[in-house]
């Protein structure tokens, strides 16, 4: 027993001790010095980054959501098949094609890259709207209705609180997933802490490949932490634990 | 449709090339992280505590984003003289891959019935028999489920790394986007999304057979 | 109340669910659809609060006829229990019971008192469980919920698809006892779904069986054991339904017809059984042989008299056997 509990504690330390030892070495050959040194094209890159994320985070919440609840509604149920194979579909379409492709539609800019990444975000918030409400035991929605309530009221109190644990880890994965999209902003010129990536890719410059990628590795952290916090806040407490079994 | 025709007569091997060169490297891939995760996904098993420590780190590790793993793996790599190319790349890969396939492993492994478990104990059968004979075989849709994961998320994270000189389809796209040439760019995406959609089906069918195997027998 | 009147369901041309039923829920009463699986059972009850339409005929309930009735409303009116209880997770127990005074508008004081009253009821303390959520209970616990949340608003008719049917033998008899206890205090219009013959049989005060999706007899219990009308029903109520009957009499009904027998007071290994014990449970204590006498006893706890397996033997001859092969010959 004690042994295996000394293997888990050497490979923690171990790991603490890996990520120490990055740090330190980069910092002692000064790669993280242009996040100080250029401090102010930092802060740009970081505010385009987090507004790219945002905006696009934010469309993609309010369109795929209502969607999932449409298409789960008895009158669609026949499209459902259709849409979410489509749905499933587009998920194989690499991120950087979708980027690319707007190009050819919409020519370089903010604005491009904000519709990419909302199309790209889409996807994962509806696939796990969809499965949340579907996961609804049907004869609970039997029961709702069988008491006489009307379908806004079963949506609001039966079927959303009972889905939001699903819907809410679609938000989340799209979110996370929309960081790192967002660091291939740089394609289509719109800035991003991917500008810095790319820089220091096609200069062979360290101190960008690092000023670039960490601050980007610790936004995706932080924004799961976060939405693990929310999730945690936000679903009620007598389906959370159904969720998880 | 006729530009397309033509696109195709001069680009067709070269597309066929790309998306080998692609295939080759996930799948080499995967194989060294089905070597490294599946044991040690069975291994996490018998160490609960060692294995709250990997999954955790499994879950943050899947959280950051590949062009800034590549960000980081490209200064650590220099120090070997293997900065840019195959190198970083299938590194990259094999750490993305493994997660899901130890996570998997993991909890199919923990999710088998503690009666047939305990059934097994109880006919004598010795640790390695068991984990063989019961538990690999009922954790296996769970298992397969980690390493279809795997594929399609590898097939996607190699696009990028072409921007680090690792070749594949990526290739076709990051040329696009430098020439403005949306027939390359859409021709390599529709190459990835069959690649993806081929490799998945091809594991979801080996998962299968296979299950109904182990019913069946 | 509620009256079927030559009721038709038909899935799409071919499926006729539900083939012209026609019978009366008097008010206050409890009358079960017993049958085999498929017959129709659940369909026939959805169609009274009408999640299933009716193809042809009527249903009026308390004088109104379900058509003219907006479907909402009649739902509200309706208490509704189903075998997988419903209860919705995301909400406590008091929020579940009180979902319907809820959408009905009630004000915070009523659903309080009502809630009160209704776990009272139910027999579990409304402070420790109110608060706690539907995994936090046991099965039984649950049902016992889902029953007093369909009584929730005082709704006069009650649906009951199964209610009890995910219970382990020992507790269903538990609540089966315990609802009989509250529809004496509440005296609801119940249709109930059951395919359970001894259930049925407990819970009825008229039972309709079906087959196929018609009506194969309705009556009370103890006609239909002894009187079967049909091959069917004899044969769904089994061999044994002579055994089966004697649980709708008691020890009391034996005395009025043949009288007990002596106590014997030198006989020292003896039990005591309430006069108002069913036959069943009566002759299965005999058969077992707990003791070498059983000594009734009435209500103030005077002996009375004795009961043997000969006399109980005597009074299935004459009350129930008598009537069933009676039956059978004509
Ligand atoms: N929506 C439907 N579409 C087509 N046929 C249906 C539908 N619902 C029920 N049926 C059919 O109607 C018949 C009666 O079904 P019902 O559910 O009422 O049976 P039941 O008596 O409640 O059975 P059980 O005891 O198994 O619950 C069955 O043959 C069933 O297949
Ligand atoms: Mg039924």
């Amino acid at each position: 027993m004690n042994r295996k509990k000394l293997i888990g504690n050497i490979v923690r330390y171990a790991l603490y001790a890996v990520v120490a030892a990055f740090f330190i070495w980069a910092i002692s050959n000064s790669y993280f010095d242009y996040i100080f040194s250029q401090s102010g094209t930092f802060l740009v890159l970081l505010r385009q980054h987090i507004v790219l994320v945002l905006v696009s985070s934010l469309l993609a919440i309010l369109i795929a959501v209502p969607a999932g609840i449409l298409i789960t509604r008895p009158k669609f149920k026949r499209a459902e098949w259709i849409v979410s194979n489509i749905a499933n579909l587009g998920q194989t379409i690499p991120s950087l094609a979708v980027l690319a492709l707007m190009i050819s539609f919409l020519g370089i800019g903010f604005q491009t890259a904000v519709f990419a990444l909302f199309i790209y975000s889409i996807l994962p918030i509806f696939r796990n709207t969809v499965a949340g409400i579907d996961s609804i035991d049907k004869n609970m929605i039997d029961a709702a209705k069988g008491m006489g309530m009307k379908p806004h009221q079963i949506l609001f109190r039966i079927e959303l609180p009972n889905s939001a644990y699903s819907i809410l880890a679609g938000i989340r994965t799209a979110v996370v997933l929309n960081i790192g999209t967002a660091a291939l902003a740089y394609v289509v010129g719109a800035g991003g802490l991917g500008v810095w990536i790319f820089t220091g890719i096609n200069l062979f410059d360290n101190g960008f490949l690092i000023s670039g990628a960490i601050p980007v590795t610790l936004l995706a952290i932080v924004a799961d932490f976060i939405l693990r916090r929310v999730e945690y806040a936000v679903v009620p407490k007598g389906s959370r634990r159904i969720e998880k079994a | 449709m006729e530009n397309w025709a033509r696109f195709l007569e001069v680009n067709a091997p070269r597309i066929l090339e790309l998306t080998i060169d692609h295939a080759i490297l996930v799948s080499l891939a995967l194989a060294v992280a089905l070597l490294i995760g599946i044991p040690l996904g069975i291994y996490l098993t018998t160490n609960q505590y060692l294995a709250d420590t990997v999954l955790q780190i499994a879950s943050i590790t899947l959280t950051i984003p590949s062009i800034a793993l590549f960000g980081v793996m490209i200064p650590i790599f220099s120090l070997v003289n293997q900065g840019i190319g195959f190198v970083p790349a299938f590194v990259a890969l094999v750490l993305y891959a493994q997660l899901p396939i130890i996570r998997n492993t993991y909890t199919g492994i923990k999710n088998v019935n503690p009666e047939m478990r305990d059934a097994a104990i109880g006919m004598g059968m010795k640790t390695r028999q068991r984990l063989l004979r019961v538990e690999i075989p009922n954790a296996l849709p769970v298992i397969m489920a980690g390493v279809r994961t795997a594929v399609v998320m590898n097939i996607g994270i190699a696009v990028i790394a072409a921007y680090i000189g690792a070749g594949g389809l990526g290739v076709l796209i990051t040329q696009g986007i430098s020439r403005n040439d949306n027939y390359l760019i859409i021709s390599g995406s529709i190459a990835v999304a069959i690649l993806a959609i081929i490799a998945d089906s091809i594991l979801l069918f080996i998962q299968k057979r296979y299950t109904k195997k182990v019913v069946a027998d | 109340m509620i009256s079927f009147n030559h009721v038709t369901k038909k899935f799409g041309e071919n499926i006729t669910a539900i083939d012209d039923v026609d019978f009366t829920v008097e008010e206050g009463k409890i009358v079960v659809l017993l049958g085999p699986s498929g017959c129709g059972k659940t369909t026939l009850l959805r169609m009274v609060n009408r999640l299933e339409s009716i193809t042809e005929g009527e249903i009026i309930i308390n004088g109104e006829n379900s058509k003219d009735m907006d479907p909402i409303e009649l739902r509200r009116k309706i208490g509704y229990v189903i075998q997988s209880n419903g209860l919705f997770p995301n909400m406590t127990i008091e929020e579940n019971v009180m979902i319907v005074p809820d959408l009905l508008g009630w004000s915070k004081k009523d659903k309080r008192e009502r809630f009160e009253y209704l776990m009272k009821l139910s027999g579990l303390d409304a402070k420790d469980y109110g608060k706690r959520y539907p995994h936090e209970l046991s099965g039984g616990q649950q049902q016992r919920i889902g029953v007093v949340r369909a009584l929730a608003a005082d709704p006069p008719v009650m649906l009951m698809d199964e209610p009890f049917g995910a219970l382990d033998p020992i507790i269903r008899e538990k609540i089966q006892d315990e609802f009989l206890q509250i529809q004496r205090e509440v005296k609801k219009t119940i249709l109930f779904v059951s395919h359970d013959i001894d259930e049925a049989i407990k819970m009825a005060d008229k039972i309709v069986l079906l087959r196929d999706g018609k009506i194969m007899q309705f009556d009370t219990p103890s006609e239909m054991l002894a009187h079967p009308k049909q091959e069917f029903v004899s044969q769904f109520f089994g061999k044994d339904r002579a055994i089966k009957g004697l649980s709708l009499h008691t020890v009391e009904n034996l005395r009025e017809v043949i009288g007990l027998g002596p106590v014997d007071d030198s006989v020292q290994d003896t039990k005591t059984i309430n006069v108002h014990q069913d036959l069943r449970n009566t002759l299965s204590m005999l058969l077992n042989q707990e003791a070498d006498q059983v000594i009734v006893k009435d209500d103030a706890g005077e002996n009375i008299g004795t009961i043997t397996i000969d006399l109980v033997q005597k009074y299935l001859h004459f009350e129930i056997k008598g009537k069933v092969s009676a039956s059978q010959e004509g």
